[in-house]
């Protein structure tokens, strides 16, 4: 039976780490804004000099 | 007058996206509608930032009407730089712009790479919902005044008004609620899983210690339910019992803190597992209606005054002729300021130097600007529309006639005697009951089976606290304003859906509400002309300022003003000019006919002459909102409208006519008498929903039981209110208000569910032999179901606005 104490004292400890991990997140005022980063996700990561080559190839 | 037909081979502005008239600019073999637009193309891409136009089609904003330059000046003042600015160290600055032009992932996309147009721009993060860009710049690189004319000269130009230097404007985002949400589910989570064992086995668990092991488990992780999660119920509940009211907090707090004490009682006793698990799901289902509820629109600002509608710079003229930029709050009686076109005149002035057409229609009402001569007293909030005048102050803007409304008793915080919401009296009715049962109950057990008592007292308390109420009301409110939202109503918070639903008098203002704001309707009565009269008669139009002329020769489609000769205007009759060897007039009937024409019907008529022979007439009245007919016609029978404008009585005919003779029209009204009238209603005990636009309108918002401000455009400017309503859902309004009547209806039927969950409960706490498990099975089952109906029914309700 003991094994059940270890086994709920991992799973608390499991959950207490999402728990901390949610609340820097809301600290971080990463539920501030619920739209532009899924917006800035999809742009193309393209440095200046990339872009530059793109355009005299053009 | 053939409009339509114009723009046939329709091409459109690569960088804005109106259409091209003539041939308009071209650069790379793409096409421009104007210059301006040119020269933010020619930015971006010297900047290697064509990205902008590969995200979306267009996205740019249409730069017709260009800044003037010297505008941020203001921004070099330290004082200034030290109130916007919201963070500085040693080598940067941190700086949050409000910008109302974003509209789309272009402009988030451009925004944020500033540091191409501007090295010293270290960092720029956009927060689209809000408009706003955070720059992070080093200002030894550059300055505060460069990075905003850096955004304006891609279009994107930062409002920074009065509002933003005043103390204590930064709000921080309050997290509490959303961590106290997410504590409250852990422990609920972990809490019922603990709980399993016993539920399943129903109270006998074998092994002792485990039991014990668990019991104690649920006791910690209750703790911070009770005494973090829950704070909220309990300091509000002991706020209304200091003031001798009793809310719905209050018996939710005492259901709180008896289910909690008698768990610790059981645990610690050993007599038993306690309802922990209940009482921190109670806490978890309040918590997320409460948050659903609070959700309200984030852009929308409820709480404007008119520091939010002033700029924030103006140019001060030294006794040498040099302009400075100077905050405006630091003017003092005597300064001699200079306003440029389309310029807020910050505070009342003199007229000193210039030509001065001030359109008056957001702060009076008037729906024509006014023409002022020098030496005239020039009211603040105008906005000029004829090139830059200077002005001499006569007082400073916190005294000015506009300011003064905001020192009236209605704008007191603390004066506010505020109603309070239905669910409240509900609530005590349900509380006393509540108490009548437990007491009677612990008589019973008194004389059969006195050691039942207090087992039985708690577990009814326990049982029946009035939390389904609380669930019912947030949830049917939080989903109604999102329903809301939807149709371009957004409220301030859930209690104005209960008092729209109460009103029994609407009290509309005129100017930019019923009517469109800066437009007008002409018609064109006569023969039809030909393109080449259309542009002699433009070509007039465009030299007068009257405003008259102005509307007329933006309505005309002409290219281009015909040089003129012997151009004259008489005041009050009209104008005449040579253009192309053909004598051109235009004015009042008197003037251009030589005879007097008798007026009938509404608005006022331009006559036309070219080379003395009668052409046409132009008819020019106010436009009116789409729909308002039916509007009216369906808020007629249901409410009392009034009218309140504080513009002339012009178009007295035209209301009356589409109003009906019962309503009352009030013209040339004040703020304050708006404002009194508005009082004076609700002395006769009416509910009075008021709609206004503008700042005159303020203080009759403010006073109203619900203030709607009405707004083409939700990013302006609208005054404090309690919901704004957007411009094209005005001729829905009679349907969002029949919406709103059904929010009781919903929370009602959700209570009677709810009651009937109560009675099962209470079958068993009145025996004095509640389980946990029934509780446990009671209490997220009911709170289902309240949810699934409410949302339901309220989903329903829509119906009454799709159709």
């Amino acid at each position: 039976m003991s094994a059940i104490f270890i086994m709920i004292g991992a799973s608390l400890l499991l959950a207490i780490g999402f728990l901390v991990a949610f609340i820097w997140s809301v600290k971080n005022n990463q539920y501030e804004d619920d739209y532009t980063p899924s917006v800035r996700i999809l742009f193309d990561n393209t440095t200046i000099q990339e872009e530059k080559n793109k355009h005299t190839k053009e | 007058m053939k409009v339509a037909d114009i723009n046939k081979t329709k091409i459109t502005c690569y960088h804005c996206g109106e259409f091209v008239k003539d041939s308009g600019f071209q650069i790379d073999s793409k096409s421009f509608c104007c210059r301006g637009c040119q020269t933010v193309y020619e930015i971006i891409n010297k900047n290697d930032l064509c990205s902008y136009y590969t995200i979306e089609n267009s996205p740019g904003i249409n730069q017709k009407n260009t800044v003037r330059k010297g505008k941020f000046d203001f921004l070099d003042d330290q004082q200034i730089i030290k109130k916007l600015t919201h963070f500085q160290d040693d080598f940067q600055q941190h700086v949050i712009f409000y910008l109302p032009q974003m509209h789309c992932s272009s402009c988030i996309w451009i925004l944020e790479h500033l540091n191409n147009i501007n090295a010293g721009i270290i960092k720029s993060q956009v927060n689209f919902i809000k408009k706003e860009v955070i720059v992070i710049y080093d200002y030894h690189k550059t300055s505060l005044k460069k990075v905003a004319e850096n955004l304006t000269i891609i279009g994107y130009e930062p409002h920074i008004s009065l509002n933003d230097v005043r103390a204590g404007k930064i709000k921080t985002y309050d997290t509490s609620q959303i961590v106290k949400l997410g504590i409250a589910g852990f422990c609920f989570g972990n809490i019922m899983m603990l709980s399993f064992p016993d539920y399943f086995s129903l109270g006998n668990i074998e092994d002792a210690a485990l039991k014990y092991w668990f019991n104690y488990l649920n006791l910690i992780l209750s703790l911070p339910v009770f005494f973090y999660s829950a704070s909220d119920f309990f300091i509000s509940g002991f706020k209304g019992i200091r003031q001798k009211f009793l809310n719905i907090d209050a018996p939710i707090a005492l259901a709180i803190l008896i289910t909690f004490s008698r768990s610790v009682y059981e645990i610690i006793s050993d007599t038993g597992s306690g309802y922990l698990d209940s009482m921190s799901g109670i806490v978890f289902f309040m918590l997320i209606g409460r948050y659903f509820q609070n959700k309200t629109y984030q852009t929308i600002s409820f709480d404007r005054d008119f520091t939010s509608y002033f700029p924030l710079g103006v140019g001060v003229v030294n006794t040498d002729g040099t302009e400075k930029q100077v905050s405006v709050s630091t003017l003092k009686v005597g300064d001699r300021i200079r306003i440029h076109n389309d310029e807020i005149i910050p505070t009342d002035a003199i007229l000193f130097f210039g030509k001065a057409t001030i359109d008056y229609s957001f702060v009076t009402g008037e729906s024509l600007p006014i023409e002022k001569s020098i030496g005239e007293i020039i009211y603040a909030g105008g906005k000029q529309t004829s090139g830059a005048i200077e002005l001499e102050v006569v007082k400073e803007v916190s005294q000015s006639y506009l300011t003064q409304l905001w020192n009236n008793d209605a704008f007191d915080e603390k004066n506010e005697n505020k109603p309070r919401s239905f669910i409240h009296h509900v609530s005590q009715y349900f509380t006393y009951i509540l108490f009548s049962i437990a007491i009677s109950s612990a008589i019973y057990w008194m004389v059969y089976d006195s050691s039942k008592v207090w087992n039985t007292v708690t577990a009814v308390l326990i049982v029946a606290c009035p939390c389904a109420l609380l669930l019912s009301a947030t949830f049917t409110n939080g989903n109604m304003i999102r329903i809301l939202n939807k149709y371009q109503l957004y409220i301030k918070n859930a209690f104005v859906i209960e008092q729209l639903s109460r009103i029994d008098t609407i009290v509309f203002d005129k100017t930019g509400t019923i009517t469109e704001q800066g437009k007008a309707e002409i018609v064109f009565h006569g023969n039809d002309f030909s393109a080449e009269k259309a542009q002699l008669i433009g070509s007039l139009a465009n030299q007068s300022n009257h405003p008259l002329s102005k509307s007329i020769a933006s309505f005309l489609p002409f290219s281009k003003s015909l040089p003129n000769k012997h151009y004259k205007e008489i005041k009050g009759y009209g104008t005449t000019a040579t253009i192309s060897q053909h004598q051109v007039k235009m004015g009042s009937a008197e003037f251009v006919l030589h005879k007097t024409i008798e007026h009938h019907g509404y608005g006022s008529k331009i006559y036309v002459s070219i080379d003395e022979e009668f052409v046409g007439y132009f008819a020019v009245k106010n436009a009116y909102r789409k729909g308002l007919e039916d509007v009216i016609n369906s808020l007629k029978s249901k409410f009392d409208l009034k009218i309140l404008s504080g513009d002339n009585s012009s178009e007295e005919p035209y209301l009356k006519y589409i109003f009906g003779d019962s309503t009352e029209l009030l013209f040339n009204q004040k703020p304050e008498d708006k404002l009194n009238y508005i009082k004076s209603l609700q002395d006769k005990n009416k509910k009075v929903l008021m709609i206004g636009d503008g700042l005159n309108d303020a203080g009759a918002l403010k006073q109203s039981d619900v203030g709607i401000a009405i707004s083409d455009d939700t990013n302006n400017f609208s005054p404090a209110c309690d919901a704004v309503l957007s411009g094209q859902s005005f001729k829905i309004l009679n349907d969002l208000i029949m919406y709103c009547k059904n929010e009781k209806t919903i929370i009602y039927s959700s209570f009677v569910l709810s009651i009937l969950y109560n009675f099962i409960g209470l079958f068993y706490a009145v025996q004095g032999d509640l389980k946990p498990v029934i509780a446990a099975i009671l209490m997220p089952l009911s709170s289902i179901s309240i949810v699934i109906l409410t949302t339901g029914l309220s989903s329903l309700y829509e119906l009454i606005l799709k159709k």
